[in-house]
């Protein structure tokens, strides 16, 4: 988060900060009217227009809700700045050929495909290998039905 | 409802301001496109820029604990970071593939001496050195793209172009997607883990286990290998250490110690899927399976050429971002799959006592022989 921080405040430019206003300026605008908008509707309501007072309610919550997207949006993606570092599985496999006893374990520094280990089979006192090292995704990939 | 023909002064104050903005973004609508797509390019950018920084840090950190540096590494990884190689002059071509060759066994040779001087306690590592030039190649790639997109954002805000701009926010889904790819690397380059480009050394590697396996230039090793009644040469990058080797090279060079004389080339690689294709599926083909800038596919085409060689392919499909990050396990079960696929070719497309070469392309990363 520090790092973030960090880089937050080194990027932000006098011109960058410009735009910044614009923004937050227009957002400002469309929130002042989404209010004079509910206020709209109430005042409808109270008329007995239903309808009219209906549509400027929607209008109102529309465009507040916009408004409140659009300034959480910008302080969201700074948050999310982060690096997946995934679990690396090493496959051990017992190299006697009548137990091929097969194992998972943590990657460990050091650990290659095909590196003997110096730790015996657990089962039957044989010699050990890596014999393939990979990382689980679980991420459920989106589908497109075509 | 009207918005201005209605009694109520608060609904013509309403619709006036209504028509005020239809009028705003008539004239100004360009330009407030512009402020969006803008935001968007700088948020990009700042995520960039963190990632780089991470890159950068990651090296300093992994030099700083494997290599034992007499003094701070940090002003060298910065001149590495910006370290540039400049392609030769292609107006008149010929001979353009052996001095691109040159030039990138000078860039090869200068980084690596660069690494030895940054981690002085493991410069005769071969494979702890291959590890650490990795990943800085890794994070020097990060800090190139940053670089490049930055440039063009700069560039944008100063000129106020819209099409600079929108032409960056365009591409810029592709370009996080590979700087995550590269951020993600950094871990298993420097830890030495298979990444998903390991897939065709990790084949040969199977194969070739448990037999005799000599050196051939440049960076490989080979290996003779009875395979369903026929003699299989294989060939992969010499591992564990992070290397791609020159497969050209040592492809030209076992051919021409055959005189010629193999019934088949299979090259088995990593290959760019397309959105929809499942990560891990194994496909066919014909061809020079191997990426880079060209040297490498060129000297095996006119090797192959010069002898009348059939030259196969066979690639294992996954995108940008699982190629350089660690292996997952779709790539590596699909290793089992590609050994079917090339078994068949070699049987059906083959004669009992004909000899194949099968070159397992890509980084041998985590992957030993």
């Amino acid at each position: 988060m520090r790092l973030i921080r960090m880089v937050q405040q080194q990027t932000k430019s006098a011109q960058s900060n410009k735009i910044s206003t614009y923004l937050t300026l227009i957002v400002l605008v469309v929130f002042a009217l989404s209010i004079v908008s509910l206020f709209v509707a109430v005042e409808t309501y109270l008329i007995g227009d239903i309808i009219t007072a209906g549509l400027f309610a929607g209008l109102g919550f529309i465009a507040m809700l916009i408004c409140l997207f659009l300034l959480f949006q910008t302080r969201r993606q700074a948050a999310e700045v982060k690096l997946d570092i995934p679990k690396v599985m090493a496959v051990i496999e017992c190299q006697n050929k009548d137990c091929a006893n097969k194992t998972l374990r943590e990657f460990q520094r050091g650990d290659f495909v095909f590196k003997d280990l110096d730790i015996a089979c657990g089962k039957c006192g044989g010699k050990q290998m890596i014999t393939g090292i990979y990382k689980e995704v679980k991420e459920k990939e989106k589908t497109y039905a075509v | 409802m009207s918005f201005i023909t209605g009694s109520d002064s608060v609904t013509q104050i309403i619709g006036l301001v209504f028509y005020g903005f239809f009028i705003v973004f008539i004239f100004y609508g360009q330009r407030i496109q512009m402020y969006i797509l803008v935001r968007e390019v700088e948020n990009s950018l700042h995520k960039l820029r963190h990632i780089k920084d991470e890159g950068r840090k990651r090296a300093i950190d992994v030099l700083n604990e494997i290599g034992k540096p007499t003094s701070d590494p940090t002003a060298r990884v910065d001149r590495y970071l910006d370290h540039f190689t400049i392609s030769p002059q292609s107006m008149d071509p010929a001979g353009i593939v052996n001095k691109l060759d040159h030039i990138l066994d000078i860039r090869d040779e200068r980084l690596k001496e660069e690494v030895k001087f940054m981690a002085p306690a493991v410069a005769d590592n071969e494979v702890q050195i291959n590890n650490l030039e990795n990943t800085l190649e890794a994070a020097m790639a990060l800090n190139y793209i940053y670089k490049v997109v930055r440039h063009f954002y700069i560039q944008g805000k100063k000129t106020l172009s819209l099409y600079v701009i929108m032409q960056l926010q365009m591409i810029l889904p592709m370009v996080m997607k590979e700087a995550e790819a590269y951020g993600s690397a950094l871990k298993a380059f420097a830890y030495g883990q298979p990444i998903g480009d390991s897939v065709g050394p990790l084949v040969v590697s199977r194969l070739m286990h448990g037999f005799e396996v000599r050196k051939v230039p440049k960076d490989c090793v080979v290996s003779s290998v009875p395979f369903e009644g026929r003699t299989a040469l294989l060939l992969k990058a010499e591992g564990p250490g992070g290397n791609v080797g020159k497969p050209g090279q040592a492809i030209e060079t076992v051919i021409e110690e055959q005189q010629g004389k193999l019934a088949m080339v299979i090259m088995i690689d990593a290959g760019l899927k397309l959105e929809g294709e499942k990560v891990g599926e194994v496909a066919e083909g014909i061809g020079a399976a191997i990426g880079g800038p060209g040297v490498d596919a060129f000297k095996i085409e006119e090797k192959v050429t010069k002898y009348k060689l059939p030259l196969y392919a066979v690639i294992v499909k996954e995108d940008i971002g699982d190629a350089v990050s660690p292996m997952r396990k779709e790539i590596h079960d699909a290793a089992d799959k590609v050994i079917e696929r090339v078994r068949d070719v070699v049987k059906e497309r083959t004669k009992e006592g004909d000899t194949v070469l099968i070159v397992g392309v890509g980084n041998s990363i985590g992957v030993g022989q």
